[in-house]
């Protein structure tokens, strides 16, 4: 009788070896032949990073553009006309004392008016004759260091002597802020929610394929299996699985958002969307890496019940 | 080989399926275990693989005992037996080869030993004509042939085999019959439960018989009994 070479003696480094090669081949075989559960866990982690993805752009985009128009919100301070320069001076060290006033700009009713004349163009003839009786008065401009200090600074500006005016588009601060708190809330919660979905969705469709071959892994700890034996395959399965179908989304999203960029700085060139690489690539390998987290975690959770001895 | 003190099992149900077994089965033997559906023939099979454990009582299987053993050892345990079930208990996407080939890659071996050994365990059952096949494509007998050489290719000490004729013909029965005999007289222990009255009968081996999770007989050159 042949003596079976089952249980000859091999070396253990042959034996891992040996091991992982059959890890790679079984989950690439298991891919192939159920290649319709496949299709589908990949479609999940495709859809689901797609909306994980843009919704993070949305997030930092509309932050992007919050911060940019509140840094840009100034508070003007029309001042009497008639006012002696010593009293001007003045009013410009009492204006850098009010609470959160960091940058104070000395415009003359001269330079009002330049500024004018410049925001007419070529209708700037409309306003000859008007330097010898210049109707538009002295005024600071003032920054606040936050958007949120604006209306606080403006009321206290109002109570200086020699004032005649505070501008700052009263009430669409306050309506600005509140958009941008809004979104920064439901922004971080509708992510938390998606990237939840996307966990479960997987897990589920990873249950699904676990499921349909619950039998073999039966036979598999009935031979001798070893629970991380059983295992590998599916994580590997899971892991291949969601880093392709993250690749996917990657580069979907790349190539949607480039040209998107392209599209608004043609069509609406005061809006400054984020495009600085390191962050669209933070953004991008970010959801790479969520695709593996997720892929790993699914099937981790699905083959816990299936393994106990 | 096997060695059981006392052994009894109650499962959480509060069905009693084993009262106080003490047996033994040296190595080498063939031992048939007989008695009604119900008596407890399944799970004192489960119990020496360990897919159960005891409730009370001592068992000892190649030299380990079941009771200390930690789950991780398990698998070692397992590789040291040969599984035979009524039900085959073939992957279906599995062609002959690679079904036999899978019970080998579980413990590592190499695509060169696989292939060195597994033809040769086919050739022993009969199916070296069929190794491309799938399952689906097999009759009852050769599947069950399969099964076997999947349950011998890494050599083991002992066979547990629970009705592996259930679903085989008389004919296709004694073939594989004797291709357990052939697998005994290299070493192996067999245990066989089986309900094979003719089979029992005609092979002399000793035969234990299992009535309401009791032994109520335990003969050397047995019969099954009057009761068929």
């Amino acid at each position: 009788m042949v003596l079976l070479s089952g249980t000859k003696k091999v070396g253990f480094t042959v034996m891992i070896i040996n091991t992982i090669i059959y890890y790679f081949r079984e989950a690439a075989t298991s891919l192939i032949r159920n290649a319709w559960l496949t299709v589908a866990s990949m479609g999940t982690i495709i859809i689901s990073l797609l909306i994980l993805g843009s919704s993070v752009l949305l997030v930092l985009n509309v932050r992007q553009i919050a911060s940019d128009l509140e840094s840009s919100l100034e508070i003007t301070v029309f001042m009497e006309d008639g006012l002696e320069q010593e009293r001007l001076d003045e009013l410009r060290e009492e204006i850098k004392f009010v609470p959160g006033v960091i940058v104070v700009n000395f415009i003359t009713k001269e330079q009002a008016l330049e500024n004018l004349k410049e925001s007419f163009g070529d209708k700037a003839d409309l306003l000859a004759g008007l330097e010898d009786d210049n109707p538009l008065p002295n005024s600071y401009t003032v920054k606040t260091r936050e958007a949120k200090l604006v209306p606080e600074a403006a009321r206290q500006l109002e109570k200086l002597e020699g004032v005649e005016q505070v501008r700052y588009g009263q009430g669409v601060v306050e309506k600005l802020l509140a958009l941008t708190h809004w979104v920064r809330i439901w922004g971080s919660l509708s992510l938390l929610v998606l990237g939840v979905a996307a966990v479960l969705l997987i897990a589920t469709t990873i249950r699904m394929s676990v499921f349909a071959r619950r039998r073999e892994i039966g036979i598999m700890k009935m031979l001798g299996a070893t629970n991380i034996f059983v295992r590998m395959p599916f994580m590997l399965e899971g892991m291949i699985i969601g880093l392709t179908g993250g690749l996917v989304a990657v580069l979907i999203i790349n190539f949607g958002y480039l040209s998107l960029l392209n599209k608004v700085m043609l069509a609406l060139p005061f809006i400054q969307l984020v495009d600085d690489p390191v962050s669209i690539y933070r953004v991008l390998g970010g959801l790479l890496g969520a695709g593996l987290v997720i892929g790993t975690l699914g099937s981790t959770i699905s083959l816990r019940r299936f393994l106990r001895v | 080989m096997i060695q059981l003190y006392n052994v009894s099992k109650k499962y959480p149900n509060e069905v009693q399926a084993l009262n106080d077994i003490t047996l033994h089965i040296k190595k080498g033997e063939f031992v048939f275990l007989v008695g009604p559906s119900g008596a407890g023939k399944s799970t004192l099979t489960k119990l020496i693989c360990r897919e159960e454990l005891p409730s009370r009582g001592q068992a000892i299987v190649n030299g380990r005992s079941l009771l200390r053993m930690k789950n991780r050892e398990v698998p070692y345990l397992r590789r040291k037996m040969g599984m035979v079930y009524q039900d085959f208990r073939l992957i279906p996407n599995k062609t002959v080869f690679e079904n036999v080939a899978f019970a080998m890659e579980i413990t590592g071996a190499s695509r060169k030993e696989i292939k060195q050994a597994v033809p040769a365990v086919l050739r022993m059952v009969g199916m070296e004509t069929k190794i491309n096949m799938l399952p689906a494509q097999l009759s009852g007998g050769e599947q069950q042939r399969t099964a076997v050489a999947r349950a011998i290719v890494n050599n083991p000490v002992l066979i547990l085999a629970d009705e592996p004729t259930g679903n085989l013909d008389p004919d296709t029965s004694w073939e594989l019959m004797k291709l357990f005999m052939n697998i005994n007289r290299r070493g192996t222990t067999i245990l066989m439960s089986t309900h094979a009255w003719d089979i029992v009968d005609d092979m002399k081996k000793r035969v234990i018989k299992l009535e309401n999770g009791v032994i109520v007989r335990d003969e050397e050159s047995g019969v099954y009994g009057h009761d068929h």
